[in-house]
């Protein structure tokens, strides 16, 4: 009898679903465009000026070096989408190039997967830490940046470990896979690629995305928020121990003193992918254009120091980096305010 | 209403007439509670204790003016951190400013106009780097209030470009120098106890009277406990948060100015390194809530002490630096979680 009220619902339910999603697609594009925008000028306007830009050796290079920093940036973007936060990944990423070290004469077989699991169990850490003992992520993750920091110190006597030449190992960055892409671009490929289809396609990536909108709605709602929050963070200690790895294998040696700072840069590129600190939206292939973005900048100004047109010390690197994230979160602040109130509140400072 | 009532205070005066008002257990054991409350200082007398009875030479006046030098710089950052902590948020740019403030003093009265004239220079030295700490707590602040950006990443942001700033004044290189009038910072005696103990007592009472006996101290703690809340009522948020990140960024640059007047070196790469780990610890330890609203200005200074003792017992008994480092990721993580714990 109440047959056509309930249908109606139904029916007009999918068409106010699609508006929004029509709405919150073209939005999330102007979002996200920019930093591809960017990315097609900036590389523009390097071919143009250097005559070794496109060259094979600098594309390789470049792609071989920011590979580690894609890496942390893909996993640190899945916990900023659930309004986290790690700071532990560049001295996890220390920690497992020192693992990988010691493990590389058995082969990269053996390295590899000892250096990512590494990773992951300071990420198991972050995850025990924050969901069962209720710190806040920053304050868990800032202490297992010490605990990792201190671990790869003790275990390498704060040395730099070198690697066995012998094995297999150093061949990760070097040798190509099918005669044409290097294992370590391949590698960094599939995580991006494991990492968008867990986002954007199954309901792991779903609930990752509503913890981030609400946390409280999401436990209500009766999502695994705790299951999806600990992937999360495994999922980023996993993406640093494999950062650590590259590590190892690209400069040849395990160093415990690498890694500072480096939550900084891929805090910086998930930002200028428009992942939105607070939590709640973020794209995978936004936040690999901004890591790329903010390691072209770099590229760029060896390039011009290169030209002798500017002359910037080692030290300008973090100045620049600091004024680099200034400039996107001032422009992401923008974008927020110009959102309609409700969409994504900026938490009150 | 009946029994199903909470047995608030409140709720059971409506209760049935002539019934006796239970007191509200807590369903822990006194000892339990009693322990958290004083957390703090059962964990200093157990830290003195240890060391009294493992480390050598422990009870020797050398070995207080040792501690008293280095615990000065951690209890002024970690009151400012207190603060700070205390309007809900966190500065994570104390060390970079540190540094910032530490590497401007020895370029001021090594320059030509400091030797020209050495007591301006001196002078100089003292207040620009102090002036450049507070434009960056207000860089900070603004970031913060007006802009509205998290505070981690506001401060991140000074964290790293702040210590790059340094170097690049500096070149990186160490700077050496011979003042004896701004070494008296980090070397002088007053009453046979360091000079910077003194400044550090000094700090705390000031700030223990503006904290708990003036508006600006109500104001910090309305905005800590409900931002919304203060803001209804008329507590101008946007200038006590500014305020707020400016003390703690002159603390620091306080602390920054000590810590090379102590060396008579500059070295822009580890002057305040790693501060602000040391900074919130002492301040969690000290009692503050991450969520703000209480702002234990004493307790900062205790536990700024139980860093350094745990720093100190850790390097006297020739444990290595880095097994320090994860005692003190231990400590943050337990004082928090403990908090964490408390407050459910």
């Amino acid at each position: 009898m109440s047959g056509a009220p309930e249908r109606a619902g139904p029916a007009s339910e999918p068409a106010s679903g699609f508006d929004i999603d029509l709405r919150s697609a073209l939005r999330g594009n102007g979002q996200t465009f920019g930093v591809f925008v960017a990315l097609v000028a900036l590389i523009c306007f390097g071919l143009v000026r250097y005559e070794n830009f496109g060259g094979a050796y600098n594309i390789a290079s470049f792609l071989n070096y920011n590979a580690m920093f894609i890496l942390i940036a893909i996993g640190m973007c899945l916990v900023i989408i659930t309004g986290g936060i790690d700071l532990s990944v560049g001295s996890v990423a220390a920690f497992s190039s020192v693992c990988a070290a010691y493990l590389s004469p058995y082969g990269i077989q053996v390295a590899l997967p000892g250096g990512v699991l590494a990773g992951m169990a300071f990420g198991a850490i972050n995850a025990f830490v924050i969901l069962r003992l209720r710190v806040p992520p920053f304050i868990a993750t800032l202490a297992t940046l010490l605990g990792a920091k201190g671990g790869s110190l003790v275990i390498s006597g704060a040395q730099t470990i070198s690697v066995d030449w012998g094995s297999n190992f150093t061949k990760l960055g070097m040798e190509k896979a099918f005669g044409t892409v290097p294992w370590s671009i391949l590698l960094v490929l599939l995580v991006a690629l494991a990492a968008w289809v867990i986002l954007e396609r199954t309901s792991l990536g779903r609930t990752l995305l509503a913890i981030g909108g609400g946390e409280e709605a999401s436990v209500l709602m009766g999502l695994q928020v705790e299951r999806a929050k600990a992937f999360a963070y495994l999922f980023s200690g996993g993406c640093a121990g494999l950062a650590g790895v590259f590590l190892a294998s690209g400069f040849g040696a395990g160093q415990p003193l690498e890694g500072v700072g480096w939550e900084l840069s891929a805090i910086a590129s998930v930002v200028v992918g428009g992942t939105l600190l607070t939590g709640g939206a973020g794209s995978i292939t936004a936040t690999v254009a901004g890591a790329l973005l903010l390691g072209l900048v770099f590229n760029i100004l060896n390039f011009e120091n290169g030209r002798g047109t500017i002359s910037l010390s080692a030290y300008w690197q973090e100045v620049i980096r600091g004024g680099f994230l200034f400039l996107v979160i001032l422009l992401q602040m923008r974008v927020a305010r110009r959102r309609p109130p409700g969409t994504a509140t900026p938490r009150p400072g | 209403m009946n029994t199903t009532t909470p047995s608030t205070a409140s709720g059971t005066a409506s209760g049935t007439p002539g019934a006796p008002r239970a007191p509200r257990s807590s369903g822990r054991p006194a000892w339990r509670s009693a322990l958290a409350r004083h957390g703090t200082l059962v964990a200093l007398a157990a830290l003195l204790l240890v060391n009294v009875l493992v480390t050598p030479n422990f009870l020797q006046l050398q070995t207080l003016f040792v501690n008293i030098s280095q615990v000065a710089t951690i209890a002024i950052v970690a009151i400012g951190m207190t603060l700070v902590i205390a309007t809900g948020g966190i500065d994570l740019s104390v060390g970079a400013v540190m540094a910032l403030a530490g590497a401007l003093a020895p370029l001021i009265f090594g320059s030509a106009f400091g030797i020209a004239y050495p007591m301006l220079g001196l002078v100089a030295a003292f207040t620009v780097p102090l002036l450049v700490a507070m434009a960056c707590g207000a860089f900070n602040g603004v970031m913060i209030s007006v802009l509205r950006v998290q505070p981690i990443i506001a401060t991140l942001i000074l964290f790293i470009s702040g210590r790059g700033i340094a170097q690049v004044l500096t070149n990186g290189n160490l700077q050496t120098f011979s003042n004896p009038g701004f070494s008296y910072l980090g070397t002088g005696r007053v009453f046979g106890l360091p000079f910077q103990g003194w400044l550090a007592l000094l700090i705390a009472a000031v700030v223990f009277w503006v904290v708990n006996r003036t508006i600006h101290g109500r104001h910090l703690l309305a905005v800590g406990g409900n931002e919304r809340a203060a803001a209804l009522s008329g507590v101008p948020v946007r200038r006590v948060k500014i305020g707020t990140y400016m003390v703690c960024a002159f603390l620091s640059g306080i602390a920054g100015l000590i810590v090379v007047a102590i060396n008579s070196a500059s070295d822009a790469a580890r002057n305040g390194s790693l501060m602000e780990l040391d900074a919130i610890a002492a301040a969690v330890v000290g009692g503050a809530l991450l969520q703000g609203g209480r702002a234990p200005i004493l307790g900062a200074l205790l536990g700024a002490v139980i860093i350094q003792l745990v720093k100190y017992t850790l390097l006297a008994n020739g444990i290595e630096d880095e097994v320090a480092l994860v005692a003190k990721a231990l400590i943050i993580v337990a004082a928090v979680a403990l908090q964490q714990g408390r407050r459910e």
